[in-house]
């Protein structure tokens, strides 16, 4: 046990004496949840969009207002000439042009249907889907508002209701994302080079020397980065409780044991790449090519898992971090309990308890 | 099963104080070890007396420090037997590990911890007890001189400095052999003699020193040195014995007539 202690003493001394590195574990979390938070978001607000106004009609103006009204657009040009829509494009900033037809406001005195064209830069696919139903919902609602009157008419109106997140707020979904990932970049990365760096710099060998029990060599070094990512995990939290909003809506408690449970399996991945890395890049790129990219991709952060081929669904199956986001989501967001989790819970500690047992058979008490 | 492995050890421990009994603190016999097709050290044998100074010369590539490491337990030897301290070599290297120092090539402490912290450390990694760390750090500090540097950072020491720092470590335990793979490497001839000075005192404290060098005037420190030449005992004598021998004035005259049947190149 005395020699437990020593080696975690050292692991400290390391790690905090290590100002640049200290700094960046310690602020990545802050702004990694700030720029999931505010730029990579999903929402569709102060959307520029230009205007072709062939009709200049009491009721176009009124749809267009409908249009503006909200927080979602804002009419940045008018168009004259069908000509101009190519150069509008191409200045990037625009990224939808209404037309209204000469005929829209006669179409509609006849009690006909009457057309608006969208014309939207699909650059980018997903933003130009999510603009298009935007305002095709709101010319929906418009063309219902009109057809007060009628009784020949019958629709049927679909109402929708959000559930557990009705405001479509995208920080519900990337926050137990980004915990999942800060855990993984701290626990994994930092550990497996801290270990090799060890065999590198040559300080392994007089530790190997001396009567050192691998066991508690091993878990001397996961000590300090389990600190930090305890500390990690709280000032995440906190931030996304009172920057973003995010309800825990389940037991915190069952949030913080199934965190710490995630926080030790990733511990054990880190433990395992540096006994099969011979070099400290060889283990930086195996963390971060082998398991950040997946996760970043694979893990449900981002995208739908269910979505995806069934070979990335495979794939996605074999990292920590899917089952992890998994749980959170339904612990924090849906406010579920122990009984919907139970599963990914037990894949977590399964992977933990195989990491662990292929690293203490394959750490080398000999250097060859 | 605490008491039952506790009796295990008591036992291995006696076994091995027997073995000493004989006098010899390291016996290898046909001791090889090969990486792959390239065998770094080809069926040497020798033994060690208690308490002598015993060198280990060769030039670059002759399997010095490959030889070291097997007697540390650091690598494992392809063939060949022996003990070190009293136990076996092939099977109860973590016995040894309790009883021997190790200093090598390479600088083995921790630049970015204090030189207490350095000295704890190892302490507490041979299981020195908590009240006893602090003396025993003071005592090493004492004796090097060294006490108004306790709270410096060992990675702004200067090598010298380092290396009587890292010597003193690896004997912090009262092991019964030390082994240096050229500890003195890249100081001035004032700093090594230094150095040597602290391993007399070793010795005089009942520590055998097992040292590799390629300094001759180092070799001349040495009780016997042993001369390998491409993994193989070339030479195994007293300085004195190994001049007359060759009827040459200096171990640096002895060396060069010797290391010239090396057909390997540097590494």
């Amino acid at each position: 046990m005395r020699q437990f202690f020593a080696f975690v003493e050292k692991e400290f001394y390391h790690i905090f004496r290590d100002r640049a590195t200290m700094l960046i574990i310690l602020l990545m979390p802050v702004v990694q949840v700030l720029i999931f938070g505010f730029a990579i978001t999903t929402d569709i607000r102060n959307t520029s969009i230009a205007v072709y106004d062939q009709d200049r009609s009491e009721e176009s103006r009124d749809l267009l207002s409908h249009i503006t009204s909200g927080p979602y657009f804002r009419v940045e040009q008018e168009v004259r000439e069908p000509e101009e829509f190519d150069e509008i494009f191409k200045k990037g900033k625009i990224k939808l042009i209404l037309v209204f037809p000469p005929d829209f406001s006669e179409t509609l005195a006849e009690n006909r249907t009457a057309q608006i064209q969208l014309i939207t830069d699909a650059c980018n696919p997903n933003e130009a889907n999510i603009i298009n139903s935007y305002i095709q919902n709101i010319a929906a609602r418009y063309a219902l508002s009109l057809d007060k009157g009628s009784v020949e008419s019958v629709y049927v109106e679909p109402v929708a209701r959000m559930m557990y997140n009705p405001q479509l707020k995208s920080a519900y979904t990337f926050v137990p994302g980004v915990i999942g990932l800060v855990l993984m970049l701290i626990c994994t990365l930092m550990t497996s080079v801290s270990m090799v760096r060890e065999r590198e710099l040559g300080t392994m060998e007089s530790l190997l020397v001396a009567p050192s029990k691998p066991f508690h060599l091993i878990f001397a070094k996961t000590v300090p980065y389990f600190v930090i990512s305890v500390f990690n995990l709280a000032v995440i939290i906190l931030l996304s409780l009172f920057a973003f909003d995010v309800p825990i809506r389940g037991n915190f408690g069952l949030l913080a044991g199934a965190s710490l449970t995630y926080i030790f399996t990733s511990l054990c991945l880190g433990i395992f790449i540096s006994t099969v890395s011979k070099t400290q890049q060889i283990a930086m790129i195996i963390s971060l090519i082998g398991l950040m990219l997946p996760t970043v991709l694979l893990s449900g952060l981002m995208f739908p898992i269910s979505s995806m081929p069934p070979v990335l669904q495979g794939i996605s199956y074999i990292l920590p971090a899917r089952w992890f986001i998994d749980m959170a989501r339904a612990i924090m967001i849906k406010g579920l309990g122990f009984g919907s989790i139970w599963m990914q819970w037990t894949i977590l500690g399964g992977m933990a308890v195989v990491f662990l047992g292929a690293s203490v058979r394959g750490f080398k008490i000999r250097l060859n | 099963m605490a008491m039952f492995r506790k009796k295990a050890l008591l036992l291995r421990e006696r076994a091995a104080l027997e073995v000493l009994r004989k006098g010899y603190v390291i016996e290898v016999e046909d001791l090889t070890k090969k990486f792959g097709d390239f065998t770094a050290v080809d069926h040497i044998s020798f033994r060690v007396k208690k308490g002598e100074i015993f060198g280990f010369i060769g030039a670059n590539g002759a399997g010095k420090t490959t030889a070291i490491r097997m007697l540390c337990g650091l690598h494992r030897p392809t063939s060949g037997k022996g003990q070190v301290a009293g136990f076996d070599i092939n099977t109860q290297q973590e016995d040894i590990k309790r009883h021997i120092g190790y200093m090598s090539q390479k600088f083995a402490l921790f630049n970015d911890l204090k030189v207490w912290e350095n000295i704890r450390l190892f302490a507490g990694i041979y299981g020195v007890e908590e009240k006893k760390i602090a003396l025993k750090t003071d005592e090493i500090l004492e004796r090097l001189g060294f006490t108004d540097q306790k709270n410096t950072l060992v990675g702004q020491l200067s090598l010298g400095w380092k290396q009587k720092l890292a010597f003193s470590v690896a004997i912090l335990h009262d092991p019964e052999i030390v082994f240096l793979d050229e500890p003195t490497g890249g100081v001035d001839p004032l700093t090594r003699r230094k150095f040597w000075e602290l391993i007399y005192e070793a010795v005089n404290r009942g520590i055998t020193v097992f040292v590799t060098t390629h300094y001759m005037d180092e070799a001349e420190y040495c009780n016997r040195v042993c001369m390998m030449v491409d993994g193989k005992i070339e030479q195994l004598d007293s300085p004195e014995n190994l001049r007359r021998k060759f009827g040459v004035e200096t171990m640096e005259e002895v060396f060069t007539i010797v290391a010239q049947k090396a057909q390997r190149t540097d590494d």
